[in-house]
């Protein structure tokens, strides 16, 4: 291309880009559109950017140059740069000059070093607490009522074999990790639960805390009842973000999937007037495991 | 420029010469030697893009109901925060072309970085005297990956409430450290405090953009210093450098360069939706959605934490190492720590303590080829097991089948890819010793007086 088309192109490119930008203003002032700003100010960008390449690689002097590297150390040995360490380290070895005690020095600074490091690092100390407790922390006690995502009271009539709830733990604070469950009910004669477990699930309906013991997440899929039939069959708590499967009918313990201890069950009793209150606190503890929780 | 704003200049900066220098300053042409700077150019866009949104974001978790003008949310309970990411998209002018923009220019800035960092890697550019900047970029790629996951995390929809909840378990995990770690950063359990807000959006918007700002100089000037490196084409030696001069061919080279990078974003982010976070709803700690995936560059994470077989170590009844420790953290850990060891490795390996300032062709270092492609499909095979749940909605193969599928791909590609690179590299190489007449090999033969003749 010929230096003449080259200058016009670019000027034209100059053209359109500045076209383009006051597209831009005139779609802002007149009509915000997400899509037509984008055009119009990405299209400016583009006209410009052509331009920009177009001049770099046609308009101005193109040029080969070849440049020599600085040489920090010679390429096949190490000479050069063994005397300038050498002449370097002179340099900071200065400071050194005329002291005596220079391991009491140096045991004193590293003291003081140490001590000053810890200075600084404890304070954080009182951004919070024990740790633990605040990790333990449940509403769940003998007595404490089940209630619905609308805050009412979770009757056991309402529960059909196969479904599927959400509860909370009444007056808590549902954002707490220990205060959402699953309650599901379940063909009681089906029941694997442990000895110990034996009256946590009155009709055949169970509660488990819904935050998953892996990563935290809230469970929220019920594979009922056509799991297949390897081991053990049965209803399943699947989370959604890495597929740990939980088996019901066991009282939460992992059949599938990477969590590495069992999903906490609640114990349940129906009150008198047929609503469903915890018999007791959670089997575990609830949410993702740390260094020092209990297995199960 | 007038001559007189350069006199100007060097009577009160005496700073000429090194201008002169600078302008001067040669950059070897090749396509691949632009993937970094890709990446440079998208931290300016997010720059950009970020103070404006920085403008109109409210890290606070105060329940508010929302009145804003996406109306199949009106009414609903929802974080301050939520809110001011809906009323960034609908209400205030141009600020969803900004969000998008925003959210496309730090998918690329980390692809850039990742593609920038495989051609350092694959041409031996990591060689002394440059392990050192190439340390410095890794320390860049794990903080950028970090940045994009609290940038996507402060909008608190559910997905960003369900990757935090993911976080969250991940640090807790770490052992012994972890959970007094977790507790003091989210200011108690999951899902903490307001105040775990604020941290995220100073660190998000200040501390880590000053700390890449810092590390990317850094880095420029540990380029410049020793110059770029250079194929080794005719002409080209390990004591000069072959190319264009930055002023003025390559200086516009390279602000078109700039320009197109932020044009292409600025129409990624106009013309193609990217996570539209009022489709999520807000985030409860006890709500999730299916076949949720995190932004691509936490693939293999979500993989990692899907692969593992569920076992914590344990110590009689009590956990000592919870399971999210292996997929979210050791695995993410371990490559980098390979990564960061290899140039101290090859150098102990092949006994070579020399500069290099040629590039070698992928063919001519075939060990380190292959070993790179291994570990490079070993991780891509875990990022593709992140998505079973979705092949499994699309094509239907059983998740449970598939993940068993992967735990046996992940041994058995890796080997596989060693196999096969070192092989093509031995083929390429051994074409290169044929007799044609561009190759410089030449058949000789003796003669019977015993001299030796073509």
């Amino acid at each position: 291309m010929s230096g003449r088309r080259v200058e016009l192109l670019v000027a034209g490119l100059l053209a359109a880009a500045a076209v383009a930008a006051c597209g831009f203003v005139v779609v802002y002032v007149v009509h915000i559109d997400t899509q037509l700003l984008g055009l119009a100010f990405g299209l400016a960008l583009i006209a410009l950017a052509a331009a920009a390449i177009l001049a770099g690689r046609s308009l101005v002097p193109q040029e080969i140059e070849t440049e020599e590297r600085p040489d920090f150390t010679d390429p096949e040995g190490r000479s050069r740069a063994e005397r300038e360490a050498r002449e370097l380290h002179h340099v900071a070895a200065r400071a050194g000059e005329g002291i005596s005690r220079r391991r009491l020095l140096g045991t004193a600074a590293g003291a003081a070093g140490a001590a000053m490091g810890a200075a600084i690092v404890v304070p954080l100390a009182s951004l919070g607490p024990s740790v633990d407790d605040r990790l333990r922390e449940s509403p769940w006690r003998d007595g404490v009522p089940l209630v619905d995502e609308n805050g009412i009271a979770v009757p056991a009539s309402h529960l059909d074999t196969g479904s599927f709830l959400s509860a909370f733990a009444k007056g808590a604070d549902r954002e707490r990790l220990a205060s959402s469950l699953v309650v599901v009910r379940v063909n009681p004669d089906d029941l694997a639960l442990p000895d110990e477990r034996a009256d946590w699930a009155p009709e055949g309906i169970m509660a488990f805390s819904k935050i998953c013991t892996h990563a935290g997440c809230a469970i929220n899929l019920y594979r009922s009842p056509l799991y297949p039939p390897r081991s053990p069959g049965g209803p399943a708590l699947v989370c959604p973000c890495h597929y740990s499967t939980f088996d019901v009918l066991t009282g939460g313990d992992v059949i599938f999937g990477p969590a590495g201890r069992p999903l906490p069950q609640l114990p349940l009793r129906i009150d008198s007037g047929g609503n469903l209150v915890a018999a007791g606190p959670l089997s575990g503890n609830v949410g993702p495991s740390w260094s020092g929780v209990r297995q199960s | 420029m007038s001559r007189r704003v350069e006199t100007a200049l060097e009577e009160r900066t005496g700073g000429s010469s090194f201008l002169r220098a600078t302008l001067r300053y040669v950059f070897p042409d090749h396509w691949s030697f632009l993937l970094g700077e890709i990446a440079l150019y998208s931290f300016v866009v997010l720059i950009a893009t970020g103070t404006f949104l920085a403008l109109f974001y409210s890290p606070s978790t105060a329940e508010t109901t929302y009145q804003g003008g996406y109306s199949p949310l009106a009414g609903q309970e929802m974080t301050q925060a939520y809110a001011s990411a809906l009323h960034l998209s609908f209400d205030v002018p141009g600020g969803l072309l900004m969000r998008q923009t925003h959210h496309w220019a730090a998918l690329v800035f980390v692809a850039a970085i990742v593609m920038h960092l495989m051609r350092i890697f694959f041409t031996g550019a990591f060689r002394k005297p440059r392990d050192v900047n190439y340390y410095v970029g890794l320390t860049m790629l794990m903080i950028a990956v970090f940045e994009g996951y609290l940038g996507y995390s402060l909008l608190d929809d559910l997905l960003s409430g369900m990757g935090l909840a993911i976080g969250y378990a991940a640090a807790l995990s770490v052992p012994v450290l972890g959970a007094p770690f977790a507790t003091l950063a989210w200011d108690g359990q999951f899902p903490g405090t307001d105040v775990f807000f604020s941290r995220m959006f100073i660190t998000h918007v200040f501390i880590l953009p000053a700390v890449l700002a810092a590390l990317i100089t850094i880095h420029l000037v540990m380029v410049a210093r020793p110059h770029h490196t250079q194929w080794a084409d005719p002409g080209h030696t390990e004591r000069n450098v072959v190319g264009i001069p930055m002023w003025p061919g390559y200086a516009l080279r390279s602000i078109g360069l700039f320009l197109a990078v932020a044009g292409a974003l600025v129409l990624m982010g106009g013309l193609i939706q990217i996570n539209p976070v009022w489709l999520w709803g807000p985030y409860h700690t006890y709500q999730a959605t299916n076949g949720a995936q995190p932004d691509w560059y936490l693939g293999w994470l979500i993989g990692g934490l899907r692969l593992v077989p569920a076992f914590d170590v344990t110590i009689g009844s009590y956990t000592l190492i919870p399971n999210p420790f292996w997929g979210g953290v050791l695995f993410p850990l371990s490559i980098f720590g390979f990564l960061f060891a290899w140039p101290s490795i090859e150098r102990r390996v092949r006994r070579d303590q020399r500069q290099h300032n040629l590039l070698e062709r992928p063919r001519d270092a075939p060990f380190r080829t292959a070993i790179g492609a291994a570990v490079f499909t070993f991780v891509a095979t875990v990022f593709f097991a992140g998505a079973a749940d979705r092949a499994f909605v699309q094509i239907g193969i059983q998740y449970e089948t598939q993940v068993w599928i992967y735990r046996g791909l992940v041994i058995v590609l890796p080997a596989l890819a060693y196999w096969i690179v070192r092989r093509v590299c031995d083929e390429l190489r051994a074409r290169e010793l044929t007799f044609g007449d561009s190759s410089p090999v030449r058949r000789i033969r003796r003669g019977p007086g015993g001299g030796f003749a073509r």
